[in-house]
């Protein structure tokens, strides 16, 4: 979110608070929007203060209570609030030390996938010729796979784990940023300002970094909110397949691969995980729908 | 038209090579020695070890490595799976009829259902359907579908009993395969019995697959309509007095089509991605739990050729909708 904010200042003039103010205009307009945000900033605030939150540390086993329902649906335990799990766990204090995984996978992956697909698309985009042909080519070969089955595979290369699903999921998402980038480059490259910084001298890296690129921002910070969500799918999905984060981390995917076998015995087990899951990506997505809208003039409700 | 083909055609040639290399790679790129890490925990003789080397092909130079496998590809030779002994193309066309009636059954809800949803929130836009709608697609579009399954089989097959939990048909059915998918094969062999097995089994993990094409839809195609209605010559057709059915269904529906057929068919490489998690929650007998089981059984040879196999077809199919869009509306031909 801090990323969000400040590359909004930064797109508009140095010194002016307009471009914000009208921009926070439209997006407060957007209710969805705003409900989002504010899950959002509730959830980072649950994973900051997680361990002084949750009832219980993650990994405590109460072998007396296995599989106990929850106080509000016939259980009989009520320091449990959403019950515990097949080994006892407290189902709750896992979720709340859950959504450190998920916003750490999702501001790692989009950085990550941020920094080298805007690298790449604004050096295809500034150079074109043999360069931007050989990286969109690459891009195209990445965006051929189905995202979670290339991203299975890059786990199975270079093994299961969270690290190297984040990394495979990064690998997977960047081509969206690169071929962005590029076309914003594409249409930014022949305007007059750009032509003045480089007759002022401005070096290549000046010229892609610092003139072209601010310019290029609104796309991208819509395309990053939406990589946000998804990354944390993908990383549950994996995590549920068990290709993603190891046992006993309490990652919201992970806690779901078992979750199968308690269909029809705890359904709290199944049901609670997933829940933490869409509320959160619902959320982003609210604020992505809300960006978009602020951002895109095109859209932009009259 | 036949220029516009050859030409997307020559475009995709080196993403072929490319899909090619990158699946040739994906053996090579496992951490230790290929051939030991295809014999997993029991290991070879070095005896074993050098027949094994000699018959992959891997004493030869990488380049000519890549010629063969390629040359191999050519001739329709994807390689014997390392855990049924089979050639793997044949365990791909066993399973396959199977992925694709999953995924055409999916879509077949999502374009039910998402294109009306979709061209009545435009209608209606602000109304408190259009909000509903819109809300209900979001929360789809943001939904983790391997839980989703999970929650539909705790309450149509656990709570209300209405639906089987896995598989494509009840085991007492037998009927000669002809077409490989489950309802036109029950139909030919005149059971209806079975076909009403078949579609009972199919249908949680349709609504599963097709959840989120559903949603993308629906939001597709009430913002194409949205565009399209507020064009000139939707205008004028309402100024001439038309009956407001008429402006919507041909003036408007037509024009907002366009975009919306090409969604359709950019969910393609979606429907694979949703097919792996589907059909493991379902135990859907298809390529994605093919694959996921493959993976887990350090299955290389069949890894890799079902990533090729996969690649190629979402391809494919993402070229025939690129010339069908131009089909449908001109103006991209002449560009």
């Amino acid at each position: 979110m801090a990323a969000e904010t400040t590359t909004t200042t930064s797109s508009a003039a140095p010194g002016r608070f307009s471009g914000l103010r009208e921009f926070w205009y439209y997006f407060s307009m957007n209710h969805g929007a705003v409900l989002g945000l504010t899950v959002f900033l509730l959830l980072i605030l649950v994973a900051i203060f997680a361990p002084v939150l949750a009832p219980f540390s993650p990994d405590q086993q109460f072998r007396e209570f296995i599989r106990m329902a929850p106080p509000w649906a016939g259980g009989t335990q009520p320091q449990f609030f959403l019950g515990t799990d097949e080994v006892g766990r407290d189902i709750l204090s896992r979720l709340i030390h859950g959504s450190r995984y998920s916003l750490m996978i999702g501001f790692i992956v989009v950085t990550g996938a941020l920094i080298v697909g805007v690298t790449l698309g604004l050096i295809a985009g500034y150079f074109r010729g043999w360069v931007d042909a050989l990286i969109m080519r690459i891009m195209d070969i990445i965006l051929a796979f189905p995202s979670l089955l290339l991203a299975l595979v890059l786990v199975a290369i270079l093994g299961p784990g969270l690290f190297n699903a984040m990394l495979a999921i990064a690998l997977v998402l960047q081509p969206h940023f690169a071929r962005l980038t590029r076309a914003a480059v594409l249409s930014e490259k022949s305007r007059e300002y750009v032509t003045s910084a480089k007759v002022a001298g401005a070096s290549h890296i000046r010229l892609m970094f610092v003139t072209i690129l601010p310019n290029c921002l609104g796309p991208l910070i819509v395309q990053a909110t939406l990589s946000f969500s998804n990354a944390i799918l993908e990383a549950a999905a994996l995590g549920f397949l068990g290709m993603g984060a190891q046992p006993p981390t309490p990652e919201w995917g992970t806690m779901l691969a078992r979750a199968r076998e308690f269909i029809t015995s705890a359904w709290w087990i199944v049901t609670m995980p997933g829940l933490a899951i869409l509320i959160t990506v619902l959320a982003i997505n609210l604020v992505g729908d809300g960006l978009r809208d602020a951002l895109d003039p095109k859209l932009k409700r009259s | 038209m036949l220029r516009f083909i050859l030409q997307k055609l020559a475009l995709i040639v080196p993403t072929v090579i490319g899909i090619t290399i990158a699946s040739f790679a994906f053996i090579r790129l496992l951490p230790g020695d290929p051939i030991l890490a295809m014999a997993g925990q029991h290991g070879v003789t070095p005896e074993r070890y050098e027949i094994l080397k000699e018959q992959f092909g891997y004493n030869l130079p990488i380049w000519q490595q890549y010629f063969n496998y390629v040359a191999g590809i050519l001739q329709g030779n994807f390689g014997v799976s390392l855990a049924t002994k089979r050639p793997v193309i044949e365990e791909f066309m066993t399973l396959f009829p199977a992925t694709v009636e999953l995924a055409l059954f999916a879509m077949l809800i999502a374009v039910a259902l998402g294109i009306p949803a979709g061209i009545f929130a435009a209608i209606k836009r602000g109304s408190w359907f259009d909000q509903i709608t819109m809300g209900v697609a979001l929360t789809g579009y943001s939904m983790p579908i391997f839980w989703w399954g999970l929650l539909l089989i705790i309450f149509f097959s656990g709570y209300l009993g209405w639906t089987p939990v896995s598989g494509r048909i009840a085991l007492n059915f037998f009927f000669p395969r002809v077409t490989g998918f489950m309802l036109i094969d029950s139909l030919i062999a005149g059971k209806p019995d079975a076909f009403v097995s078949a579609l009972r089994h199919l249908i949680l993990p349709a609504i599963v697959l097709g959840t989120i094409p559903l949603a993308v839809i629906a939001r597709q195609t009430r913002s194409a309509m949205l565009e399209v209605l507020g064009e000139d010559y939707v205008r004028t057709a309402r100024a001439k007095g038309l009956e407001p059915n008429r402006v919507v269904g041909v003036h408007a529906f037509r024009n907002a089509l366009i975009p919306v057929v090409t969604t359709i068919g950019l969910q393609v490489g979606l429907l694979m991605a949703g097919a792996i998690l589907t059909e493991t929650i379902f135990s859907w007998p298809g390529i994605g739990k093919w694959m996921i089981d493959s993976i887990s059984k350090r299955d290389y040879v069949s890894v890799q050729s079902g990533l090729l196999l996969i690649a190629l077809i979402v391809m494919a199919v993402n070229l025939i909708v690129d010339i069908l869009y131009a089909v449908i509306n001109p103006r991209i031909r002449v560009q």
